[in-house]
């Protein structure tokens, strides 16, 4: 009896403990194999088929294509500089430069890898499209209400990630810093 | 005491091996997958133009709304595949995927270096299968060699700004992806595109 009650505990802690870090790893992603740049993570290898298996669980579960690697490289983040998650309600840049790529284009989604509903239809800019500086860098202003210049707006939601994807890009399994790849800063400018 | 840590060692021990296990097994086991999403709304061997980015109407999440997309879903079952795929004015850019989601193969306009993209392709048994001499003549043709028989190919049209949509996606309505079956090639030959 004794010896069943303990069998049946060890199954229930290696399920619970199996099942859990399935899930964390798979949901909040795991470090290998990941670029971090400011607030910018990539996963260089995922439009290889050398993709490690955590990357791979995650593309699954989340039901989304990752870019080949001969296409682009898409940097993602849910948080700014001072590591504030990305909220529609503030007032956030995004501004600087890109690094180099024949096109980028950058866009705003939910946490599901949805387009949020606005009534200007923007969901996010092109390289083409932008308006820039003298000196070639730029400013996006993410709001719920309409703002100067390049305005994306966010409708509000709660939290929100913002997609940069390189096209035909040198970035890549190659790239380790912000020498190499100059990504743009998000920074909160207000919060009513 | 002793007891109860032996449960609990052996319960973690046999708990990273569930992990692992359950991480491996995932693509096998998943069903919203892009692929499996794909596979309802695509037919096989053809080109079928997804409906443009929107909110409420996304096949898959993550999609660049600043593209036109266009999937053709494959079987090499029957026979390699041809694939030519005009180039539009922004970029162009034709990604290769197995029927689980891996990303093997991704070629865009520029490193195609002409104004079509034309390709061919097919699993490796198919690529030894093709006869020598035919490979040489074949010189500046492009094979894929594809890892499992089923998979996807995605076809993508950036339109700069959203003015150019419809030009992108009148260039991918353009491309086409059928199996290259010698017989039934010939007799389809009238219908010629472009």
């Amino acid at each position: 009896m004794r010896l069943i009650l303990s069998a049946l505990l060890i199954l229930i802690i290696a399920t619970a403990v199996g099942l859990g870090a399935t899930w964390t790893t798979v949901t909040r992603g795991t470090d290998f194999g990941t670029l971090t740049i400011g607030a910018w993570t990539a996963r260089p290898r995922i439009g290889t088929p050398e993709a490690n298996p955590y990357a791979r669980a995650s593309v699954i579960r989340s039901g989304q294509l990752p870019l080949g690697t001969g296409d682009g490289i898409a940097f993602i983040a849910n948080a700014d500089d001072n590591r504030q998650p990305l909220d529609g309600r503030c007032d956030i840049s995004v501004s600087g430069v890109t690094p180099p790529a024949r096109f980028w284009t950058l866009t705003l989604y939910d946490n599901k890898g949805h387009l949020v509903a606005n009534a200007l239809q923007r969901y996010g800019f092109t390289s083409e499209e932008i308006v820039r500086n003298a000196d070639g860098s730029f400013v996006i202003r993410l709001a719920a209400r309409a703002r100067s210049g390049n305005w994306l707006p966010t409708g509000g939601i709660e939290r929100y990630q913002l997609m940069l994807r390189l096209y035909d890009t040198p970035v890549g399994i190659g790239t380790r810093t912000q020498r190499d790849a100059p990504m743009p800063t998000i920074t909160r400018t207000g919060c009513p | 005491m002793i007891r109860w840590l032996a449960i609990l060692l052996a319960g973690l021990l046999l708990g990273g091996l569930v992990h692992l296990v359950s991480i491996l097994a995932l693509p096998r086991i998943a069903s919203q997958d892009a692929y499996s999403r794909l596979e309802r709304l695509t037919p096989v061997n053809a080109v079928k133009a997804l409906p443009s980015a929107d909110p409420n109407n996304a096949p898959i999440p993550f999609l660049d709304p600043a593209f036109a997309t266009a999937i053709c879903r494959y079987d090499l079952s029957t026979g390699p595949i041809k694939l030519t795929v005009p180039v539009s004015q922004a970029y162009t850019s034709v990604s290769f995927y197995t029927d689980s989601d891996i990303a093997y193969y991704a070629i865009n306009d520029r490193s195609a270096g002409r104004k079509v993209i034309e390709l061919d392709l097919m699993t490796e048994e198919q690529h030894a299968a093709l006869p020598e001499d035919e490979e040489i003549t074949a010189a500046d043709r492009l094979i894929v060699d594809s890892p499992t028989t089923e998979g996807l190919i995605v076809l993508k049209a950036l339109a700069s700004d959203p003015g150019l949509m419809a030009h992108a996606q009148a260039t991918l309505a353009a491309a086409t992806c059928k199996v290259q079956t010698e017989a039934p090639a010939k007799a389809d030959a009238p219908r010629a595109q472009r």
